[in-house]
């Protein structure tokens, strides 16, 4: 209703949900902690929203009924990682997804995964 | 459908992919992953994340790193994620956060730039990261021999030195496999002494 010609329209006027907005301002994630490549699978259907539930929260549960990468997630969303991972940690806190921490350096050792990973590449 | 806890998620494994500017990174992730690039994205300010805080507006000043990135899957059991190292290298943090328990690193090289790399090949060797030398093949530029890539970066004489042309898959696949032969050549022979390295 105004008339003010410097309005600032679409995506001028910038997202127009802020990342903080999605996480209620929190920067750090409830529960876990979240590499870029965790793995994360959906632990069921996508739920009907309830309390505390925003639309991106689903939009995850949507994405991961197959295993996804925390970096995939932040990525298909365009949202930044630091957000995915305070939305994932509300979601794991209520049992909607569920979580695979990647290998710690150690198993660094472990020849068969180099042997499986040379054979996947000469195959591609 | 089956959902999550009847079944066993894959294992990702991360491959850095570094080097300067230009020097054909996106392009050489783009190559070999089955799906279209995605970018990440974090947003920096004083607080790690875009959190209003009132006091001091004026002074916060927010940033945002990209990192493009692709995925190779392998037989349902792994998957392979190469990231490539944001372009500034000041953002050494995001380096860590990719770079710390990666696999390994392929470092590019722009034998018209090759200074540009010398911050990576310093960045992985002091964090014990094993990495091999990919000189990519630009049009126009002088070719030169590979042991002179490895004397101008003086490279230990272990580090694998391969031409590669980023465009290119089989060329991107060998740089890869090259790779994971030298990662798992020095890990075996290191295994000992990381394990105590890191414990103690």
């Amino acid at each position: 209703m105004t008339t003010d010609d410097e309005r600032w329209l679409d995506e001028h006027a910038g997202p127009v949900v802020r990342p903080y907005v999605m996480t209620s301002g929190r920067a750090q994630p409830v529960r876990g902690k979240f590499d870029l490549i965790s793995v994360v699978v959906a632990t069921g259907p996508v739920p009907i929203a309830e309390i505390g539930m925003g639309p991106e929260h689903l939009a995850i549960v949507r994405l991961c009924q197959e295993p996804l990468s925390v970096a995939e997630i932040a990525g298909y969303l365009d949202l930044p990682t630091g957000t995915v991972r305070v939305l994932l940690g509300d979601l794991l806190d209520k049992g909607f997804v569920m979580m695979q921490e990647p290998e710690p350096e150690i198993d660094m050792r472990d020849l068969r995964m180099y042997e499986a990973v040379l054979d996947g590449l000469r195959a591609l | 459908m089956d959902y999550g806890r009847s079944r066993k998620l894959p294992t990702a494994i991360k491959i850095v992919i570094a080097g300067g500017f230009g020097a054909g990174k996106t392009t050489l992730v783009g190559a070999v992953s089955e799906t279209k690039p995605l970018r990440t994205e974090e947003i920096l300010t004083d607080q790690g994340l875009g959190v209003d805080d009132v006091s001091g507006v004026e002074a916060k000043r927010t940033t945002t790193v990209a990192m493009d990135f692709g995925r190779i899957t392998i037989k349902d059991e792994f998957v392979l994620y190469l990231f490539g190292t944001p372009g500034q290298e000041r953002f050494w943090f995001m380096w860590d956060e990719v770079a710390i328990g990666s696999l390994g690193a392929v470092v590019l090289a722009d034998t018209r730039r090759l200074a540009d790399c010398f911050p990576s090949v310093d960045y992985f060797e002091r964090h014990g990261i094993p990495f091999v030398v990919g000189v990519n093949c630009f049009e126009g530029a002088t070719q030169y021999a590979l042991d002179e890539v490895q004397l101008a970066l003086n490279l230990g004489p272990n580090v694998p030195v391969t031409l590669c042309d980023a465009r290119d898959r089989d060329s991107c696949k060998a740089v890869l496999i090259t790779l994971v032969q030298h990662a798992m050549k020095i890990r075996a022979v290191t295994a000992d002494t990381l394990v105590e390295s890191r414990t103690s």
